[in-house]
């Protein structure tokens, strides 16, 4: 290989580090992952029992850092959804 | 009771077996008494790298299956008295490997080991399920590249979900052991850096293993690669993993940081 070829070539791996940053982030908190999957349906099962949500307004995401994993649980209640319980 | 460590990477061909050897032997060079047991079951390739092939009676799955008992399918090694292997079969039969059989394995060899380190077959399925199920410790072997990384995640996650120590709400020690890793793509900019790797997997580091001929020359004569030749570039790099791994705070060290294209040209023996 041409040392000038060399030069010119973009360098790849800052690609190959964003391309995997996306795709495991999506890993991570999709389906397949069988304790989000759980506790999506646990939550989800919990909220319903004293408002009414929209099932695909309610996202949990597992996040994970050296020592602990954070879990996210974001869940959107329509303005006058009906509340049940007191 | 000694540490049960699982050597894993869901991705083939990564450095598992190598690993295992040059870090089972480097602690039993600190004179620490050391097992390596062979998971990969069908594919045996551990009693080869260890040079133990020929000596080979009685596997795993012979103890399991209550035909031998542990002490007979264990072999010592011919360089050091502290170091012994405990083969897979070459049985095809993938549930060979039963649960409670691999459960009273490691418990028996937990009393009379200081370590014990599984080296997992590729994949997620249940052979590397089993391997790394009573672990204390994990080494997640992985390469600088794209798919490697992807499945060392997929890995950590397993780690954290299917082993006993998971399962029992305490957490797993987990380890990132990097190898093949080739500084002159790394300077050009074309293998995953270091801490790109590091920043994506959120694991310790406990170690860089260069890419080097010396790790196939250790195999060609059946020896880990600490025994091989342990001036060598991987041998340096494996030592202080296994300093590491057994609780030693060492800077690391990224192998040939400083050698650059002039090196090259000029033939210095490379890592
Ligand atoms: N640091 C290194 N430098 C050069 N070659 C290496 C290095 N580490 C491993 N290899 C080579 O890579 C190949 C695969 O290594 P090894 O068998 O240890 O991987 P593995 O993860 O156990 O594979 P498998 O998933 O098939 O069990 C071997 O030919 C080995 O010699
Ligand atoms: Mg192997």
């Amino acid at each position: 290989m041409s040392i000038f070829r060399l030069f010119a070539r973009p360098r790849s791996a800052p690609m190959a580090r964003e391309r995997l940053q996306v795709l495991l982030a999506h890993e991570r908190s999709s389906v397949g992952n069988d304790l989000v999957t759980l506790l999506r349906e646990e939550i989800l099962a919990v909220i319903a029992k004293h408002v009414q949500v929209d099932p695909d307004k309610v996202t949990v995401k597992v996040d994970r850092d050296e020592h602990v994993s954070i879990l996210e649980i974001d869940v959107e209640i329509p303005r006058g959804a009906a509340v049940m319980a007191a | 009771m000694g540490k049960v460590v699982v050597v894993t990477s869901g991705k083939g061909g990564v450095g598992k077996t190598t690993s295992t050897a040059a870090l089972g032997a480097a602690l039993a060079q600190r004179n620490e008494k050391v097992v390596v047991v062979d998971f990969d079951v069908g594919l045996r390739n551990l009693d080869l790298i260890m040079g133990a092939e020929r000596r080979v009676v009685y596997d795993i799955v012979n103890v399991i299956q209550g035909d031998a008992k542990l002490p007979q399918a264990l072999i010592r090694d011919k360089r050091l008295d502290n170091l012994f292997l405990l083969p897979a079969s070459q049985t095809r039969d993938k549930d060979a490997l039963t649960p409670e059989g691999v459960e009273q394995v490691m418990a028996d060899l937990k009393r009379y080991f200081d370590w014990v380190i599984c080296d997992s077959p590729a994949g997620i399925e249940r052979g590397a399920t089993l391997a790394m199920r009573h672990a204390d410790m994990a080494v997640v072997v992985t390469n600088p590249e794209v798919s490697s990384v992807r499945d060392s995640d997929r890995i950590i996650g397993l780690l954290d979900a299917k082993t006993m120590k998971a399962e029992r709400g305490e957490r797993i020690e987990k380890h990132l052991l990097l190898t093949r890793y080739d500084a002159n793509r790394a300077e050009r900019g074309d293998m995953l850096k270091v801490e790109d790797v590091l920043e994506i997997l959120s694991i310790p580091l406990i170690g860089i293993i260069p890419e080097s001929s010396d790790v196939l020359r250790a195999s060609n004569i059946g020896a880990p690669v600490t025994l091989a030749d342990a001036k060598s570039a991987p041998a340096m790099a494996y030592f202080d993993a296994a300093r590491r791994l057994a609780g030693e705070d060492l800077p690391i060290t990224i192998p040939g940081e400083k050698r650059g294209i002039f090196g090259k040209i000029f033939g210095r023996k490379a890592a």
